[in-house]
């Protein structure tokens, strides 16, 4: 069948197992010529894609749950919605969310995917304590930070290129309530955004949405999004229904026009230049989720999601520079969504280093690979990088000086056979 | 509620299981021939609803030790699933008299034989319900699986009887009609992707059908549908086809 990532570019056709167990999983290694796992296909480019896909979702149990410690064990296709549905009544929520609640426990592993608290807690494999890991020759390696230290580094963030992550071990966190105190804040501009989010460093969720259409005085102008967990010991909360977006939209739906449009309508939605309120922990984290397929809303040709970090320090003048290349380019970008990471962890190629994030939606139309790579071109400027679960198209070079360890990870995969057997689009494509 | 899920390891067996345990809060005491793969989607469901777990061996082309297994169950169920199966190889079936004939023993004489047993508990306790897992193959016969084909649609027709027997008893019997679903059972088959639902849509329609009162679901509601056309082609044509 023709599969694709969460972005819908490339296609490729690839034949598809769903192995039920373990046994099954040693089974296929050993018959197919090279395999990359996936699991719900939210990354958005090709870390996720070979012509031969071992799913992982019907590795779906969850083995154990210590109610006073707050951990938990399950099979890697257990997906972060099933946790959260599973143990929020209970009080216990995820340390580390990502932007959308539907990505496996394996998948979250392999792409280290971060959250709104990154300058606080890091990324999601801090709550990781351990995982059991099948290598090519069907042998199970129990991983953490004491045991198999290397695989463990290398395994979070490694996308799914140090073998089959078959179940985890992983560490919630006890919060008071389903609901978010939500604090909303205009910035007129980049400086005014910088500023705000040096200020709030302590609040535990910080994201900022920016117009990457506003020009000259007005550029970076953004809302500053806050939050703190409630504590008013309400639990109750509902999956509400989920709209979807039948069909592809044609490609002219989202043009320079009504992008800006929405941003100047969405920017001043926020009257005051702060405004508070309550706002369900779903609500809060996964906006999008309510929207089944929102990635429809691109045309059928795709959209690539470019996201990079800079180092603070050289944040302010790199990102002038990349709004003023985009806001010019007119590649209209609906969505544009600003963080401050913490420090950097250990792991050998997870993309979060300290410094401001920005995740740009643009829609493939003629002119986007030039302005992409120009674009590269001022993030290695700057010493910054690009995140791999987004990335459908970036160079080998780019990746390599991007990320100084990749050369210990390569070694490593050459090391234990995985660079024949484990193999994605991506891999290949820069050198990995 | 005390559900008993007869062919508990199957994917669609545990989809139900959940799916009860998550909208009824039902105890269930779940029921396979493979106790180590039971006891983690015993506990994978406990952790998951909160509710108890029992877990029991249950072979069901054994059919001596029948009597026995429905007689150690305490306290009797409320409400049974049969959704054990044997999908086999159609080729190997026509060579071998041994597979067609597990296929048979396994699809229709094992389910017979322990609801035979379970429907007369439940006619002389006037109360319970039947939830048999059928196929939409049992709807016609086609050459890639008759065999298969002709052991679900005896279940089919098995289980419209003891609908009828025991209407006057108010116990429910409902038979489920899925089409392609992703399980360890279709695992090797190269299905079309559009028409494949996952077991946990199955579980749902089958849990609404529960809720609905109906007596036969088809899963997912498009192959009523197909079926229908399936059914509505001339023998003379039918015979011709590749199907």
């Amino acid at each position: 069948m023709t599969i694709s990532g969460w972005g819908r570019f490339p296609k490729i056709k690839a034949s598809i197992f769903s192995p039920h167990n373990e046994s099954k999983c040693r089974d296929y290694l050993k018959e197919v010529e090279e395999c990359i796992a996936q699991g719900l296909g939210r990354s958005y480019g090709d870390s996720a894609l070979n012509s031969n896909v071992l799913c992982s979702r019907r590795l779906n149990l969850i083995l154990d749950f210590n109610d006073k410690e707050g951990i938990i064990s399950c099979e890697s296709g257990v997906s972060l919605a099933e946790l959260i549905e599973t143990f929020l009544p209970r009080g216990w929520f995820l340390k580390v969310t990502p932007g959308t609640r539907f990505v496996t426990v394996g998948g979250a592993i392999a792409s280290d995917v971060h959250g709104k608290n990154h300058h606080k807690d890091g990324s999601f494999s801090e709550s990781v304590i351990s995982f059991r890991l099948m290598l090519p020759d069907g042998e199970i390696i129990l991983c953490s930070r004491s045991q198999n230290q290397e695989l463990f580094y290398a395994t979070c963030g490694g996308m799914g290129l140090t073998g089959i992550i078959l179940s985890a071990t992983i560490q919630l966190e006890k919060v008071q309530s389903a609901y978010i105190k939500q604090t909303t804040i205009r910035a007129a501009n980049l400086n005014e955004i910088f500023d705000l989010f040096e200020e709030h460093k302590t609040t535990k969720y910080s994201v900022a949405w920016i117009d990457c259409l506003a020009r000259a005085k007005d550029r970076g102008r953004s809302l500053l999004m806050l939050g703190e967990h409630d504590v008013d010991e309400d639990f109750s909360f509902s999956s509400s229904k989920k709209l979807s977006i039948p069909f592809d939209f044609p490609s002219i739906t989202l043009n320079r026009y009504t992008v800006e449009l929405f941003n100047r309508l969405y920017y001043n939605k926020a009257k005051n230049s702060v405004t508070e309120n309550k706002s369900s922990l779903l609500s809060f984290f996964y906006p999008l989720d309510a929207i089944g397929n929102w990635n429809k809303i691109y045309g059928s040709r795709g959209f690539i999601q470019y996201q990079f970090v800079l180092p603070r320090e050289s944040s302010l003048e790199g990102l002038q520079k990349i709004l003023t290349k985009v806001s010019t380019s007119g590649m209209a970008s609906f969505l544009a969504v600003l963080k401050l990471f913490g420090k950097e962890n250990n792991n050998l190629i997870s993309f979060p280093l300290e410094g401001y994030t920005l995740a740009l939606d643009m829609k493939i139309q003629p002119g986007i690979w030039e302005l992409l790579n120009h674009l590269d071109k001022i993030v290695l400027d700057y010493n910054g990088r690009l995140y791999l679960a987004k990335d459908a198209r970036m160079k080998a070079d780019t990746f390599q000086r991007g990320y100084p360890k990749w050369e210990q990870f390569r070694q490593l995969r050459d090391k234990l056979g995985l660079s024949e057997k484990i193999n994605s689009l991506q891999s290949k494509r820069i050198g990995l | 509620m005390k559900l008993l899920v007869l062919g508990a390891n199957s994917d669609i067996g545990s989809a139900i299981a959940g799916a009860f345990a998550k909208f009824e809060q039902a105890d269930l005491i779940l029921a396979s021939r493979d106790m180590e793969s039971l006891e983690k989607k015993a506990k994978d469901i406990e952790i998951r609803h909160s509710v108890k777990t029992k877990i029991i061996q249950f072979d069901a082309t054994n059919f001596s030790t029948h009597q026995d297994f429905y007689n150690n169950l305490s306290p009797k169920p409320d409400g049974v699933v049969v959704a054990f199966g044997y999908l086999g190889d159609q080729k190997n079936a026509e060579q071998s008299f041994d597979d067609a004939k597990k296929t048979l023993d396994t699809n229709f004489t094992g389910a017979m034989s322990i609801l035979e047993i379970i429907a007369q508990d439940f006619e002389t306790r006037n109360k319970g319900f039947i939830i048999g897992l059928s196929s939409v193959a049992g709807e016609r016969g086609r050459q890639s699986n008759y065999i298969y084909g002709a052991a679900k649609g005896a279940f089919t027709i098995y289980l419209s009887g003891l609908r009828n027997r025991l209407h006057k008893n108010d116990v429910r019997v409902i038979t489920v009609l899925p089409g392609f679903v992703q399980t360890k059972m279709t695992a090797a088959l190269d299905l079309p992707e559009k028409l494949v639902a996952t077991p946990e849509e199955v579980a749902d329609d089958v849990y609404s059908a529960f809720k609905k009162k109906k007596d036969i679901v088809y899963s997912k509601w498009f192959w009523r549908w197909i079926m229908l056309i399936i059914k509505a082609i001339p023998e003379i044509i039918f015979k011709k086809l590749n199907l």
